[in-house]
């Protein structure tokens, strides 16, 4: 296991540039995601540190030495991909145990090690079975299996959920994480989905146009946005903006909540007049949408109210309403994006 | 920013120690045989007789002596070649417009769902599968002047008589017509199931789509499932021109190019005056006719295997 | 009642139109097969019904054709010859058609298609060099001249099939391959081979019988009857002076059609959908 370190990685491929310049340490055991929108470089990145791309320029240093020519096989990493790349043609058992046998690992040592593997991934009763004869949740095991048995230096997986229905998405989040700790492999997780990215990563690498924008743990990424873009990619609904002269104020839905319910505490709070012109009950949370008094803004402004605390009856479409942000909860960026402190 | 602990080191790898596993290299490996076969064996003996046809090479004069054009002038005064030059045309066309007509028909035929339709299907190839060879053999026993089943028949059926029996392959004009039909024969198998793979491919919702915006059988036909299947159909036809145009394993079987040049092609004339002849240089001068027609079949093949989206 | 006598009308048109592409295709074929079993008097007597067996049906000229004719030898000659030209096409082909499939922007499509396009050089506008190269490298009438010359034409076809086929192969079992510790060259042996099975199959299937239909080169090269394959052979060596033997020679012609026949059909969807370039599923 070892500590990944890429700097100034440039990718260009004829005549796109698909990662312009990303700078990325994952320290030894981590859990990293990177999360950005489709076609933003994540997946290129990925591709580059378990050596299937080779960079355009920059270096790559996997438990401390440089690999920019060294083939994946000699880089030790393990990656799982978006469709598993399981082999159709060898059973559950040769699949995992094929990183080990191309290593011309032992005999005695590859069936301790699959064995070992299948029984942490519950695939003992399938070891004899082929990839067609299994559902998606057991191919998606069977992959990590095959990634984890010859303890990789560092563990890549690309969107390695998104062909799981959504029952079975939560789970997997679940099985990835715990086999991670405990196994301690440094981990690169590549995703579109900010669910995913919260709930599993140590830290988020937040990627857009081939840079990063952030990194962070997830409470930063989400508190404490580099910019507009990540403000507003992550969280769901995303994070309420109000063009102001030159600048923008943003401020989080759940944060955005009927004066009365917002408490003054120390640091004030900043009323708006906010006319409501559609509600959707999801059951745990009522959204509203509607226009904020004065203010330019680039979408419709919502508010996630819990629906416990506010009455139907009491925010109604097409009326005005007085809603309230504590100023603790206000972010600011300046003309380009950028977040800024103000008092 | 987070701190890695260990210390950068810079292993000296040596350049060739992962040759085979860098892509680009492997990939020049890989298809450097076929180029090269590719190359000895069709671009260099294509460079040659382009040389020959400017020499004045025979198997009897092994000479490089340059001689311009003038095999192609020779060639030209030469009426029995205008002869020939006439006769591939009739051959080619004559047959593959035969050859399309009866594929699109019989392809409508198969396209309906019936009991047996494999079997019909898997007959129907027959004469597209089998060497043509061996099938010109057949009809040459067919068409044969004294016992053909054709005569035979049309004698039974009283629509002729044994005195005045028509000799199919001794007659100019029928000869040329049963070498024509002979390959029609032969070719037109070969578009039924190019029509058929076309039509089929075509995307059910797209016809769907068309009939329910009001498009009715021959709309259909004729707006949306041809053009959708041109592609394919435009290079199964360039197959079909492709070798015919250059083909004389029907002649030679069939007629031996008579009576009297009747059926005589610029395959088979190169193959008489180059090889049986042995005058090299004459002979490359007439295959290299072949050249225009096959440079504007190359470019109409470009231009659709570019087109094809289905 | 007339509605119903219309549409009977229509349904036995239809069978009739089937029917009449049936016999069209299918009668040289019972030609062969009708003629190969008939005895001489039978065969060439213009006063019999020409259709079918006015005598008791013989097996005469087959038997002449295996002992007193070449025949065996041609068999032998053809089987060889394919086996030789199917050897040399996929080691060529199997590494370019993957090569090309996986090389990425224009320079691999435009090889593609380059390869392709050999195809379509006809033989009668390369068997005058040829030709002369065989003769130079002592291959004259000798059936080693088709196993050399045999390839300039299954090699672009094959390849063409195979690229289209890998082309549809994931990348990413190679990729997983390859992260797991195979070379580019372990995961084309490891997993892209054993996964094209199929595919190879069908080149091996179609370059076999794209050897046996050829006519242009044998004619050209080879002129010694012991050294000729089997479509050469029956079609040109099986006359003596003027004389045809038309029972032997349909014997002959029907033997060397049959195994074609079935593999074109077999693999027939394969070979439309490769020289459509995988424009057809």
């Amino acid at each position: 296991m070892a500590a990944v370190l890429a700097t100034n990685i440039v990718k260009q491929f004829d005549e796109v540039l698909a990662v312009n310049g990303i700078t990325l340490a994952v320290p030894d055991g981590e859990f990293i995601v990177l999360l950005g929108p489709s076609g933003c470089g994540k997946t290129t990145l990925l591709r580059i540190i378990c050596g299937l791309e080779r960079q355009t320029a920059g270096d790559l240093i996997i438990g401390g030495s440089i690999v920019n020519d060294i083939p994946p096989r000699a880089r030790g990493v393990a990656m799982m991909f978006q469709s598993y790349g399981l082999y159709p043609h060898y059973t559950v058992r040769n699949n995992i145990a094929f990183p080990l046998r191309t290593q011309r690992a032992s005999r005695a040592e590859i069936d301790r090690k699959v064995k070992w593997a299948a029984q942490l991934l519950g695939l003992s009763h399938l070891l004899d079975r082929r990839p067609r004869q299994l559902s998606g949740g057991e191919r998606q095991r069977v992959a990590l299996a095959r990634a984890l048995v010859r303890e990789p230096t560092a563990l890549l997986l690309d969107e390695p959920l998104s062909n799981l229905d959504a029952k079975l998405r939560a789970s997997a989040r679940q099985e990835i994480k715990q086999f991670q700790q405990r196994v301690g492999v440094t981990t690169i997780y590549v995703t579109h989905d900010q669910v995913e990215a919260m709930g599993m990563g140590d830290r988020i690498a937040v990627i857009e146009h081939g840079k990063v924008r952030q990194v962070g743990t997830p409470a930063e990424i989400y508190n404490e946005p580099a910019d507009r873009f990540v403000a507003t990619f992550v969280g769901s609904p995303p994070m309420n903006l109000l063009a102001r002269n030159d600048a923008y104020l943003g401020f989080r839905p759940e944060n955005f909540l009927p004066r009365e319910m917002v408490d003054d505490g120390n640091g004030g709070v900043t009323e708006f007049s906010f006319r409501v012109d559609r509600c959707e009950y999801l059951g745990s949370e009522r959204i509203a949408y509607g226009v904020i008094e004065g203010f330019e803004s680039p979408q419709l402004i919502t508010a996630k109210l819990p629906p416990a605390h506010v009455a139907e009856e009491s925010i109604r479409p097409g009326e005005w309403h007085r809603f309230a942000v504590r100023n603790s909860a206000l972010r600011y960026f300046d003309h380009d994006g950028k977040r800024v402190n103000r008092s | 920013m987070v701190t890695i602990a260990e210390p950068v080191r810079k292993q000296p790898v040596s350049r060739f120690r992962f040759i085979l596993d860098r892509r680009d290299v492997l990939g020049a490996l890989f298809v450097a045989p076929a180029i090269l076969y590719v190359f000895l064996l069709v671009g260099v003996p294509f460079l040659l007789a382009v040389y020959y046809s400017i020499s004045a090479y025979t198997i009897y004069d092994p000479s490089w002596r340059f001689v311009g054009l003038s095999n192609f002038e020779q060639v030209i005064q030469n009426p029995v070649f205008l002869d020939t030059l006439g006769n591939t045309f009739l051959f080619t066309f004559g047959s593959q417009l035969l050859g399309l007509i009866l594929g699109k028909f019989g392809a409508l035929l198969l396209l309906r769902p019936f009991p047996g339709r494999k079997i019909v299907r898997a007959l129907i190839i027959l004469p597209w599968a089998v060497p043509i060879a061996l099938a010109s053999v057949a009809w040459e026993w067919m068409f044969d002047s004294l016992y053909s089943v054709i005569n035979w028949t049309l004698i039974a059926l009283g629509v002729i008589d044994r005195s005045n029996a028509p000799n199919w392959l001794g007659n100019p004009h029928l000869a040329m017509l049963c070498v024509i039909v002979v390959n029609a024969w032969r070719f037109f198998p070969f578009a039924i199931v190019v029509f058929l793979a076309g039509i089929t491919s075509v995307p059910q919702d797209i016809i769907d789509a068309a009939t329910v915006d009001g498009a009715g059988f021959w709309r259909r036909n004729y707006q949306i499932i041809l053009p959708m299947i041109l592609p394919i159909v435009a290079i199964g036809l360039i197959f079909g021109i492709v070798f015919t145009f250059t083909d004389l394993s029907v002649v030679y079987l069939l007629t031996n190019g008579g009576p009297v040049n009747a059926t005589s092609v610029l395959g088979f004339e190169g193959f008489q005056v180059g090889i049986v002849s042995g005058d090299v240089s004459h002979g490359a001068a007439i295959s290299l006719f072949m050249l225009p027609v096959l440079f504007l079949v190359v470019i109409g093949m470009l231009r659709f295997i570019r087109r094809r989206e289905i | 009642m007339r509605r119903v006598i219309a549409k009977v009308g229509k349904e036995v048109a239809f069978y009739l139109a089937i029917a009449f592409f049936v016999g069209l295709t299918t009668f040289p074929f019972y030609w062969m097969l009708i003629t190969s079993l008939k005895s001489n008097p039978d065969l060439y007597n213009v006063t019999n019904v020409p259709f079918w067996f006015n005598e008791p049906p013989t097996l005469e000229h087959f038997r002449y054709l295996f002992e007193q004719t070449l025949f065996g030898r041609w068999l032998v000659n053809s089987l060889i010859i394919g086996v030789c030209v199917v050897v040399i096409t996929l080691i060529a082909a199997l590494p370019a058609g993957y090569s090309l499939a996986r090389m990425t922007g224009r320079s691999g499509e435009a090889m593609g298609i380059g390869i392709f396009l050999t195809y379509l050089v006809p033989p009668t506008l390369l068997f005058l060099p040829l030709s002369r190269i065989i003769a130079n490298l002592g291959l004259q009438n000798s059936m080693w001249s088709l196993v050399l010359v045999y390839p300039t034409f299954t090699i672009p076809f094959c390849t063409w099939l195979l690229m289209g086929f890998f082309k549809a192969m994931p990348v990413e079992i190679e990729e997983a391959a390859i992260v797991d510790g195979c070379s580019v060259f372990g995961a084309f042996i490891k997993m892209v081979l054993p996964l094209s099975l199929p595919a190879i199959l069908t080149a091996v299937i179609f370059t076999f019988t794209l050897t046996l239909q050829e006519f242009v080169y044998a004619l050209t090269f080879i002129s010694s009857s012991a050294q000729k394959p089997i479509t050469l052979g029956v079609a040109t060596d099986l006359v003596r002076g003027d004389i045809f033997f038309w029972g032997e020679i349909m014997a002959g012609a029907l033997i060397a059609s049959i195994p074609v026949a079935i593999a074109y059909n077999l693999f027939l969807d394969r070979f439309i959908s490769g020289i459509t370039g995988g424009a057809v599923k």
